[in-house]
This record gives structure tokens, sequence and C-alpha cells, in this order.
């Protein structure tokens, strides 16, 4: 018997898009110094970013990027989840509707008008809703784009068959950790960490610009009381934002996500 | 090893003992001073950490330099509010109150990792030890309140029972210079916690900062260990007279008048009490449960520990992390988190902070340094809850509450 024939399957590996950017893809591809480590441990079967090279499923791990917008995607998002062991949805597209769910809060036509030079060739449906809402989901990785040191750290831990960690405390975490300095405190910007998911490796904070929740809510995130905070004047402590500020503060990449819908239209 | 908290809860009685005598400063020291001072440090080999300025921030931050202390800047510092103000043509370098982090991320590190394992291809599993610790430190311009949280952490992290190496080995190794408190900021109730603003014990060379007739800071210097005295003589200094040590008086009762903050005398009981006060579905509906109060407060020590593995599954890797009470997974047993809801977390933290604490190592896990009230971004008040709740026990025992305004007021 050869070594070959003797050697362990490679689980295979899926990556599906629906409605997004790719952005969140492309974090593999990101992965350089891995990728050849990734390629060795897993067999990429299904990556037409990657390669129209294509291997039957079912397939031991699936990632899936973007939301539901359409009749078709519906049906395949069905297909994809009956090929898969482990499903994985990742960036804020696939795990809450991504930023094109503000068509879920408004005329979902006067948004084609206003996009499309020929409208009639645009078959979608009214909202832009998240995979979960439509098959059983195993794991969630968030942001806009994912972290890819996150994105690994999932890879590996189904790998060896353990559960990975996904932090679902405050953003304020992982700032405090990284010695960031505060930008709501001591430059009253307004910024969405105390509410949402730690995971992006303080991206924003760390160059002065305040959280835009793109890893959309924390675990018992009190959206209402940090919008009411930044709405407070600026010398009261506040930040001093009128409503529609604050509207657009929740209502970005996770407008669907729960949590953030509600406190945005609150502001309405 | 001095517990610096002798009083239940700080309280009123504490802050009187710093209206006593004069210190025995005994060197004086001119500006020239800190060069001379940061440069021995640094020939014995240390890495000096001091106060700098950094994004909108006084931090803490390896320095090499005078140069890099921050002159020319005041910190405004209240309930969720931090400035830096301008101070043009101030020369002092210790103008500021507690800095945005305390001394814990240099003893206690965000993220430190324990072991790492290897098994190859072939041969047998290895165990890495912990990377090195880094080079000895300088702690320049260590606060007492600082100083009083890092004899807290001593306690705790150090103590006979279990004790951590890797924090033993960074405090053992590190050399404290504390520099008195003539500045306090709003959010600061040190005096009546009853360590500062002026520094007791705790410190290799402590350092006060005063301002020259000519306008230039000067300082007034004593030894608190055999390695500070002999730093000190390395210094170029001069006897340090009477009238330099009555305007170092001055200026510490200075800073403890300009306190206004302080904790109720008997906190320690009332949360023992409190435990089904309505007040924490009050505080809930303010809170964010970020976890911003325990991350930055000097003497929260808890953290977590996490496991990673590489894709080959050959190296495996276990660090430690900071925590907070205040997040889902601190506690989490199977089947759910304990404390699910952000009145409970709230509660657990200020309840262990101000009164467990006690029960569990001997004094309040408090310092009085503010960092929670500053930096928490709607800025809750750990005075004001505590007042709160201290009135409200008050009221259910049918007693008068003396509130915290009474309380500051009762030392000068």
């Amino acid at each position: 018997m050869t070594a070959a024939a003797t050697a362990p399957r490679r689980p295979t590996l899926a990556v599906h898009k629906f409605a997004s950017c790719d952005g969140c893809q492309l974090s593999l591809l990101d992965c350089e110094d891995e990728l050849l480590d990734i390629a060795q441990a897993v067999e990429i079967a299904y990556f037409l970013e990657a390669t129209r090279a294509t291997a039957k499923g079912p397939y031991d791990i699936a990632l899936v990027e973007g939301s539901i917008t359409t009749a078709h995607d519906l049906k395949r998002i069905r297909a994809v989840r009956r090929q898969a062991k482990v499903l994985v949805t990742i960036g804020a597209c696939a795990t809450s509707g991504g930023i094109q769910a503000l068509k879920s809060l408004a005329d979902t036509d006067d948004y084609i008008n206003a996009v499309y030079a020929h409208p009639r060739f645009i078959s979608t449906l009214d909202t832009s809703t998240p995979i979960a809402d439509h098959v059983p989901v195993d794991y969630e990785l968030r942001g806009c784009p994912i972290d890819r040191g996150q994105l690994l750290h999932v890879l590996t831990a189904l790998l060896h068959g353990r559960q990975p960690r996904l932090p679902n405390h405050s953003q304020c975490v992982e700032c405090k950790r990284a010695g960031t300095v505060c930008v709501t405190v001591a430059a009253g910007t307004p910024c969405l960490g105390p509410v949402t998911q730690a995971g992006c490796g303080t991206l924003c904070p760390r160059v002065g610009r305040g959280c835009y929740g793109c890893f959309g809510p924390a675990e018992t995130a009190n959206t209402a009381a940090l919008a009411d905070h930044a709405r407070l004047p600026v010398q009261d402590g506040g930040a001093g934002l009128d409503a529609t500020a604050t509207r657009h503060l929740f209502h970005g990449f996770n407008t669907n996500a729960p949590g953030f819908r509600e406190e945005g239209l609150r502001h309405g | 090893m001095a517990f610096p908290h002798g009083t239940e809860a700080g309280g009123a009685g504490a802050a009187a003992g710093w209206i006593g005598p004069v210190v025995a400063w005994s060197t004086r020291l001119d500006e020239s001073a800190l060069d001379a001072l940061i440069r021995a440090l640094r020939e014995d080999g240390r890495e000096v950490i001091g106060p700098t300025v950094r994004d909108g921030a006084v931090v803490l931050a390896p320095i090499t330099a005078p140069s890099d202390l921050p002159a020319g800047w005041r910190d405004i510092q209240d309930a969720g509010r931090y400035r830096l103000a301008p101070a043009p043509g101030e020369t002092t370098r210790f103008t500021h109150a507690a800095p945005a982090q305390g001394w814990k991320r240099f003893v206690h590190p965000p993220e430190d990792r324990l072991w790492r394992a290897h098994r190859p291809a072939h041969g047998d599993l290895t165990l890495e030890d912990p990377p090195p610790p880094p080079p000895p430190r300088a702690f320049l311009g260590v606060r007492p309140c600082d100083l009083a949280a890092l004899e807290i952490l001593d306690r705790v992290l150090a103590g006979p029972d279990q004790p951590d190496p890797a924090y033993a080995l960074r405090r053992r190794d590190a050399l404290v210079v504390s520099v008195d408190c003539g500045t306090p900021a709003a959010s600061c109730f040190c005096a009546t916690m009853d360590t500062g603003p002026a520094a007791r014990d705790g410190f290799d060379l402590a350092l006060v900062e005063l301002v020259a007739e000519d306008g230039r800071p000067v300082y007034l210097a004593r030894a608190g260990s055999p390695a500070g005295a002999d730093l000190l003589d390395r210094l170029p200094g001069t006897p340090a007279n009477d009238a330099d040590r009555e305007t170092a008086t001055s200026q510490r009762d200075r800073a403890v008048a300009t306190q206004t903050r302080a904790l109720p005398p008997g906190i320690r009981g009332v949360l023992a009490g409190a435990i089904d006060s309505r007040h924490w579905d009050e505080v809930a509906a303010r809170c964010l449960a970020c976890g911003n109060c325990t991350l930055c407060c000097p003497t929260c020590f808890c953290a977590t520990v996490e496991d990673s593995t590489s894709l080959d599954g050959r190296t495996a890797e276990r660090w430690r992390r900071w925590s907070s009470c205040f997040t889902e997974a601190f506690s989490y047993i199977h089947g759910g988190a304990v404390r699910g809801d952000r009145g409970n977390r709230y509660r657990q933290w200020i309840t262990h902070k101000l009164s467990a604490w006690h029960d569990q190592f001997g004094g309040s896990g408090c310092v009085g340094c503010g960092r929670c009230i500053t930096w928490c971004p709607v800025g809750i008040d750990i005075t004001a809850e505590a007042a709160t709740l201290d009135a409200e026990a008050h009221a259910r025992a049918g007693a008068p509450t003396p509130g915290t305004a009474a309380i500051a007021a009762t030392h000068p």
C-alpha cells in the first residue's frame, strides 16, 4: 500500500458568494503567509474568486459571504446548506444583511430607479437578510470585512475539532488591552465601540476615529444609553449629534442587526 | 508588605492623616536632575516608563528623556470626559492627575503567553517556557494612588498563597520613582481613600515637584529603599531646607482640599446588604456593560485564558488576556451566564471592589484614582452610585444620610 493511499483525506473547503462586495473572501486570499499551510490543511474545492476549477460537494466546511436579496439566492442558499457539513457565515452582509439592508427600510423601487439605468432588468426582493434567517448557521464571523486572524482561528479550530473562540464582548475591551486612548472620552468623537462586538483589532479608534460598528452588536448592548449620551450637547459630555446623525451611526454596515436597526429607527 | 488601606472604606476619617507633619524630604534637585535621573536609570539597563502625551491624553509609555514628559499640558477630568488643555510656558512635568491607564499593564500585561507546546512529526512533545520577561524597568512619575494600586496588586498576584511568577518577576525588577500629586482632577478622591495625594511608602525614590521663584520646576526627594538611596546619591542635589518642605506641605494640603468626591464611609456594609436593591435596574439603564471601568481600574486584575493551535496542529499556545466582569463570558458556565444583565454585572463589580475585596484581600479594592469615572463613556460615577445606595440603606434604617458633599466637606 502506498503512502498516498493511507494519507487521510483532507477536509474540503467551499467559499460561496451572495450579495456582497467580495472583500471577505479576499481576506482568505489575504492570508498570504498562511495560504500554503491552508492549502495543505484543506482541499479548496470550490472558491470561484481564486480558481474556476471546482470539485463537487458535499463540502466539510462552507464559508458563505453575502446577504440574501433575490429569489434565486433563496433557493441557492438552501442548496449550499445541504452541501455543507459546517456552514460559517463571513462578514456583515452574511451575518446581518450588510449595508444593502438599508433598502429593507425604504421603498425598493425608489432605490432601483435611483441606481440602475434600466430598472426593468432588476429582479430583487424587498429585503436584504442574513443567511441565518433562511438556513441554520454553525458559526458567524462578523466584520466589514472580517478579520483574517479570526478566519484562520475558526478554520484551525474546525480542523482540529475544537470550539472556536469568538468573543462577543465590546470593542472597548480590545481598545483597552491595546492601550488605545478612548476617542469618545478624550476627544468627544461619537463611537459605537461600547455596543459593538470586538474582533477588528481596534482599526478605527487606534487612528483616532470612532468605531462605526462593522462587527455588529455586542452581547447585552445598551444602544439606547449610548445614543442618548451621544445626543447630549458637547458641553454636557455628549457628542452633540442630531437625530439624523444618530440614525446614520446605527444604520450603516449592520443596519439590519437586531439592536442597531431599532436604535436607528428610534432617531427616525 | 504594608497594606495601605487601614480604614474600612476610605471615608472621611482617613483623610485627617494627611494634614499631618511635614514630610522629611532630604534633597533638593533642580530641573537638570531629571535628565540625570533618567540617564542613571538607563545606564543601569532599565527601560524607563513614564507619563507622556499621546492621542490627546497623558499615557504611560517608554521614555528616554525629560522632554518626553508632559510639560505644557493640563488634564481636565470629570465624569465621562478627559481633555488636555495647553498650558503655554508651563515647564512643570507632573501637573496632571491619573494617566489614562495605570501601571497594571506593565506588571500584569493585557496579553501574556503562558506556554507553548510543540509536537514534531517525529519525536516527543516539548513544552516551551514562557518568553523571557522584559528588561528591568523603572516606573517614573507613579502617583500615590497608583502606588497603592501596585501594593494591592502585590497582595492579589504575588501573595504567599498563589503567587503569579511572571507578575512577581516584573514587580521585583521594577524600580519605583513616585511623584506626589499637586494637581488632582475633579474625578479624584485619593484623599478620602487614604492613598494620596502624597506618597507614604511603596516607592524606591519619592519626588515632589514644586515651582521655584523663577517659575522653573524644582524637586524635593527622599529615598524609600537602599536602591532608591543609591540612585539619589548619583543625582546632583543639595540638602532640602525647611522652606521647601513647607511649600511641599502646603501643596499637598491644597491637593487634599480641592477634592470634592468621596465614598460613603460605611459603603462596605451598605453594598453587602444591597443585593436586592432596585437601584441596580436604574444603573442598568445607563450602563453600557462595555467594561471600560474595569479595564482602566488600576487594581482590577481579572483575566481569561485562551488556547490556540497552529493550522498543522503541531503547535499549541495558551494565552492569558485581560477580562472584565462586565462581559457575558465572564460568568458563563454550562447552560448560560450567571450574570446575564447589566445591573447584575455592575452590582458584581462595585460590590467586589468596595465590599467583598475587604473580606478577600483585607482592604478596599479602590484607590480613588477616579479613572472609572473619567473613562466611562457615559460618565457613570462610582461615588455617586455609592452615595445613592448609601442613602437608600439609611432610608431603610430610618436614619439620615450624610451624602457625598457632606462627606467631602468633613476634611479640609
